[in-house]
This record gives C-alpha cells, sequence and structure tokens, in this order.
C-alpha cells in the first residue's frame, strides 16, 4: 500500500517544476507546456486524494480540468500564432509594448 | 510491494522527463519528453484503480494537446531556437522563487488531514466498472458543471477559428482570390 504522502510529494515537485520552466522560458509555447505540467500535479493529487478519500468527486473535477485544459491549449496556441504573424517572433522579453 | 516498486519507477521517469522538458534547447524535445511524462502519469492513474481516467489522460492529453502543440511548433520558426538564448535574463531568480515554492509546497504535506469517507469503496467501484461509477456520478450529480463543460468546449472551438483566421484587407472581394493592392 502506498501511503498519500507519497503522491503528494510528487505533485508538489511537479508542480514547482512546472512553475520554474513558466517563469524561466523565452519560448512562450514552452510556457504553455509547463502550465500544462502544472494541470497535471493538480490531477494527480485530486486523483490520489478521491482514491484515499473514497470519493469520485475528485475524479470528476479531474475529469473537468482535463476539458478546461483542451480549451486553454486551443485558444492559447491560436494566441501564440496570431502573435507570430503580426510579430515574427514567440520571445516573451521581446514582446515589450506595454512597457512604459 | 509490486505498486511500490511501479509508483518509484513512475515518479522518477515523471521528474526527470519534466526537469528535462524545460531544460532542453530544442523544443520539439521539450514536446516529446512531456508525452513520456503523460504516458507514465496515466500509469500513476492505473495505480489508483481510475481507468477510465487513464484512458482519457492518454488520448486527451498525449493524443490531442500534445500533437496540437507540435503543430504549432512547426508553423512558428524553429531554426532560431537553436541560436539564441533560451532562458530570460532574470532567470536565477525565477530558480530560486520557484525552489521556494516547492519547499514551502512541501513542509505544508504533513499537517494535512484527510476528510471524512465518500460513498465509493475500492469494491464498489471494482463491482460497477469505473467508466460506469463516473457516469453515474457525472450525469447525477455533476450534470450542470458538465453542460458548462461543453459550453467551453464551444467557445474554445469558436476561439480557434477566430484567431487562426486571416484578416482580409481591405477593398478584397469575397469569393474571388483577386485583390486589389491598395496605394
Amino acid at each position: 500500500m502506498i501511503p498519500l504522502s507519497w503522491y503528494m510529494v510528487l505533485a508538489a515537485i511537479l508542480f514547482s517544476i512546472g512553475t520554474y520552466g513558466f517563469l524561466v522560458r523565452r519560448n512562450i509555447i514552452i510556457m504553455f507546456l509547463s502550465i500544462e505540467l502544472m494541470l497535471n500535479a493538480v490531477n494527480l493529487n485530486l486523483i490520489a486524494m478521491s482514491h484515499y478519500m473514497d470519493s469520485l468527486v475528485g475524479q470528476t473535477f479531474t475529469f473537468f480540468i482535463i476539458t478546461v485544459a483542451a480549451s486553454e491549449a486551443a485558444i492559447g496556441l491560436g494566441l501564440v500564432i496570431v502573435l507570430f504573424r503580426n510579430k515574427k517572433t514567440v520571445y516573451v522579453d521581446n514582446i515589450n509594448e506595454l512597457k512604459g | 510491494m509490486f505498486n511500490q516498486i511501479l509508483f518509484l519507477y513512475c515518479a522518477l521517469v515523471i521528474i526527470s522527463t519534466g526537469l528535462l522538458a524545460v531544460r532542453f534547447k530544442n523544443p520539439v524535445y521539450s514536446v516529446l519528453s512531456v508525452l513520456v511524462l503523460f504516458f507514465h502519469m496515466a500509469g500513476l492513474y492505473l495505480i489508483l484503480n481510475a481507468e477510465f481516467l487513464a484512458a482519457i489522460q492518454v488520448i486527451v492529453y498525449a493524443g490531442a494537446i500534445l500533437v496540437l502543440y507540435l503543430f504549432v511548433m512547426f508553423l512558428v520558426n524553429l531554426r532560431q531556437e537553436l541560436k539564441v538564448e533560451r532562458f530570460i535574463a532574470s532567470h536565477r531568480v525565477s530558480a530560486i522563487t520557484s525552489a521556494a515554492l516547492g519547499i514551502c509546497l512541501l513542509a505544508i504535506i504533513p499537517s494535512f488531514k484527510l476528510g471524512a469517507k465518500g460513498a465509493y469503496p475500492v469494491e464498489r467501484i471494482q463491482q460497477l466498472t469505473h467508466t460506469k461509477a463516473m457516469g453515474f456520478e457525472l450525469y447525477s450529480t455533476f450534470i450542470l458543471p458538465f453542460e458548462i463543460a461543453g459550453l467551453i468546449l464551444l467557445i474554445a472551438v469558436i476561439g480557434g477559428l477566430v484567431l487562426a483566421r486571416k484578416e482580409r484587407e481591405e477593398g478584397c472581394n469575397p469569393g474571388t482570390d483577386t485583390c486589389e493592392v491598395k496605394k
């Protein structure tokens, strides 16, 4: 029997890896990919907790998170295509027109 | 015992491919290592008796979302990526911040207390099969969120179509390919 805390430790590590990737990379597509990593960490936490609590609520919530992640990827990548068409770059530190 | 070894293997692969995915210079390698990560995540869901969600993970995440990422990556310029710097200028501060976040998250885990037991123990889920139990839960308790999820997907379809459409220039005649060149 695996203790619940193992899953929570793994999810915490994966979440901070996702945060690291989001904060560090210049490429906006890899930043979106890091958001997927963070969502997966949360999904793992929800499924592990609902398994140990004999409940299906967390697993249903994971189902909705996967739906939202799919639509977020579709709209976010559409925004990336528009950005590349207009600015010819996908690097976030080149997109600084709102800066004072 | 077997489950613990399987968990440790999956955890090792997930952490190493996650780190590789944020460190690789070539973004295609990053997407492929995230693909490996998603498959091992599905393996963890199988250990947790969530077969339906493991299948959804492989089909939706690995099959649909990552292919979308690969397509977009091929649409934007890849040649440039291999030559330029891949991290932002202040990446050390970002690394320290995310490490501090990870330490905080790990530090609060021992104070977690499990709540009251629900209505679906493992034996009942195994007797009903997981997909059927999820279906009961989705279509009875969570029917309104289910409808809202459908609406969100519709918005995503329309938004994707509107965003990816090329803007028609002024003076173009819809239906024909010829455009008058404006001076």
